[in-house]
């Protein structure tokens, strides 16, 4: 997994509220057995018109917007299922960080294993940086995973919370299975009182 | 100490507490399905690992199976491709296989209960935001991403951080026709799709003991779409007596021995939960979703809101985007809203109660002109049990197709598609934009609400149809 430590960028706005890992990759996309190339694809059905055209009037479609690796969006981004395939298509896309106000649980977990940094800030400093960008699209804020801060174009640094695992892992691109495996021998005694305390459990 | 249901099956499955709050939580089973593990054994592959334990993991294809014409096999080459991956998989790393042909094979949240894979105090995981279902049973089960599924397949254990706790009550006796699906509607409704974000549920009170084993899966199943990963219920007798003897549950001395243990898994009378609301059965009619989201719900005898009431900004254009995309005009009353299509099936409405349930409703009837309906059973199982009772029979003649078992049209992943535009009464779990199909109009309801929908060609108050 690719290290995250500071992304400075464009930042692109999603102004709606619950989206959906539907709308984020619909499912005729899910069909694959691979990883990567879900980008083309992301938002496919707000993003294309029925001819197959980009859709001018989608915020992904604008110019301002091409090179943008942060995302803005509202509440409970990511909603829906357990599809790792949203997380796979914003990446592959190009977006490597999320700012919202709150995002769906299976979701926010799925992007740390990505390299994907979901940062939630207040609301109040989310509607900032809405009206920032609409007031001057193709703004830029940087994103500081050591310092857990935001940083607009203007100075001001919006400070975020963290779990102190998921940091390291995501600033150093660790394995996370390979940290578990380092538990082995704790992983076999407990499996060994377990059995004596539930053995039906283990008799498969 | 008084410890919830919760806590008691999280403290025994810890394996080690990492700092920061996390823990090495032990995975006593793995369901899995063909669309979320492909690129997880893949990884295994590719880091020269093994399956920790194959022998605790089980597979079933069901989100791209053919629910007609079996006989055909799948011919859509890139869903093909997927599940002929998933049994080239479960050969390979020597995982037990339901595939499509065994009578077992069905929505993998509808097979692990029957199979009795799924148990009182047990955590289950699976690569499917439904895998709340099973924490009917008792046990803390929840939806994972496929680089978790790796894990657990890797390691037996994922990282994870507790929950926090809700109890939702659900006090009294609602009316005989409103089932667990309205009951859980209504709640999504009350709280809304990230009221239990961060919290695993429980749901508590008269009206859920009085639930059968099927109310209470279809009651947990939607337990993600208020945003809690997990929905749970305590055991009791009825649990006991759903599990006796299925195929994989505890035999002899173990099941003895299991019994006596699960009866320790409630809640201690007074442990606390970080949130606890309660709801009132009598209050809750049959519910049917008008917009976008489960959230966006109404009793059967309400009627369509009116964005200009809603104060807030953010939902107000939210409202006008879903009555948009859904084609209805505020204050319309819900029953004075045509359908088209009728999908009754999916893990959380696919099981033979909710077949018998919508068959009641279907008997002797006619589908409307204009409608086409089908019923999808959640396994082989519950096809043949349905057809051993002469469901299928009574379907048939009131012109619903009878299918072979999968999750269909509840994500539309195989040929079960709606048409843009096309208006569809749903007994599954989702409303999203596009969900059942590009421009597809879905509305949740109840087997009972789907079949009575399809009979009227809109919606009706099955209260009023006894």
């Amino acid at each position: 997994m690719e290290p995250f430590t500071v992304l400075e960028s464009v930042y692109m706005p999603l102004d709606r509220p619950n989206v959906d890992t539907d709308a984020i990759i619909p499912k005729q996309f899910l069909k694959t057995i691979e990883r990567t190339g879900l980008g083309k694809n992301l938002f496919f059905d707000w993003r294309y018109r029925e001819d197959g055209s980009p859709d001018p009037a989608f915020v992904l479609n604008d110019p301002c917007y091409h090179e943008a690796r942060i995302l803005l969006a509202r509440e409970n981004f990511g909603c829906g299922s357990s599809r790792e395939h949203a997380p796979w298509a914003l990446l592959d896309y190009g977006f490597r960080c999320i700012i919202a106000p709150s995002f769906a649980d299976i979701f926010y977990n799925n992007c740390f294993k990505n390299g994907i940094l979901p940062v939630v800030l207040s609301a109040d400093d989310v509607d900032r940086l809405f009206r920032d960008v609409a007031k001057t699209p193709g703004c830029r804020v940087s994103v500081d995973l050591a310092s857990q801060t935001v940083i607009t174009q203007d100075g001001s640094v919006h400070a975020f919370q963290i779990d102190p695992f998921r940091k390291e892992c995501l600033l150093k691109g660790l394995d996370e299975i390979g940290l578990t495996l380092r538990h082995e021998p704790e992983i076999a005694a407990y499996e060994t009182r377990r059995r004596a305390e539930a053995p039906w459990l283990f008799a498969l | 100490m008084s410890f919830t249901l919760l806590d008691k099956i999280w403290n025994a499955h810890v394996v080690r507490e990492e700092p920061g709050g996390a823990a090495i939580l032990y995975i006593d089973r793995h369901l899995v399905h063909e669309v979320t593990s492909p690129q997880a054994f893949e990884g295994l592959r590719m880091a020269g690992r093994k399956v920790r334990r194959a022998e605790a993991t089980f597979a079933v294809p069901d989100h791209n199976v053919p629910t007609k014409d079996r006989e055909k096999g799948i011919t859509d080459p890139v869903s093909a491709l997927q599940v002929e991956t998933l049994r080239r998989n479960c050969r390979e790393f020597g995982v037990t296989l339901f595939d499509m042909g065994d009578k077992r094979q069905g929505v993998v949240h509808v097979m692990a209960p029957e199979q009795g894979i799924s148990l009182p105090g047990a955590t289950i995981v699976c690569g499917d935001s439904h895998t709340a279902t099973h924490g009917a049973m008792g046990a803390l089960a929840f939806g994972i991403g496929t680089s978790e599924v790796e894990h657990v397949l890797a390691t037996s254990c994922l990282v994870q951080k507790k929950p926090k706790t809700m109890e939702i009550r659900v006090e009294g006796r609602p009316h005989p026709a409103v089932t667990a699906k309205d009951l859980i509607l209504a709640i999504i409704g009350r709280i809304g799709t990230a009221g239990g974000t961060g919290y695993a549920v429980e749901f508590t009170g008269e009206a859920v003991r009085a639930l059968s084993m099927e109310g209470r899966m279809t009651l947990c199943n939607m337990a993600i779409e208020a945003g809690a990963r997990s929905g749970m219920v305590a055991p009791d007798e009825k649990t006991f007596e759903y599990l006796k003897g299925r195929p994989y549950a505890p035999k002899g001395a173990d099941w003895d021995a299991a019994v006596k243990s699960w009866r320790a898994l409630p809640s201690d009378p007074g442990a606390p939960y970080d949130r606890s609301i309660v709801v009132r059965a009598e209050e809750i009619a049959p519910q049917v979703t008008w917009g976008t989201s489960p959230e966006m719900v109404a009793p059967v005898d309400g009627r369509v809101p009116d964005p200009a009431e809603e104060k807030d900004p953010v939902r107000r254009v939210a409202i006008e985007n879903a009555l948009g995309y859904m084609g209805l005009s505020p204050n319309t009353p819900i029953t004075e809203i045509p359908i088209d299509r009728v999908f009754i099936g999916s893990c959380t409405n696919g099981r033979i109660e909710d077949l018998r349930e919508a068959a009641r409703a279907a008997r002797g009837k006619r589908v409307a002109a204009g409608v086409s309906a089908m019923v999808v059973p959640g396994s082989g199982l519950v096809k043949e049990q349905a057809e051993r009772e002469g469901l299928d029979g009574i379907f048939i003649e009131a012109g619903f197709e009878w299918r072979e078992p999968g999750c269909s049209m509840c994500l539309a992943m195989n040929d079960d598609v709606l048409a843009p535009g096309e208006r569809c009464a749903s007994t599954s779990n989702r409303n999203f934009e596009g969900r059942q199909g590009k421009g597809g109009r879905t509305h949740l309801v109840s087997p009972a609400m789907a079949a009575a929908a399809a009979v009227q060609g809109r919606f009706v108050d099955v209260r009023k149809e006894q």
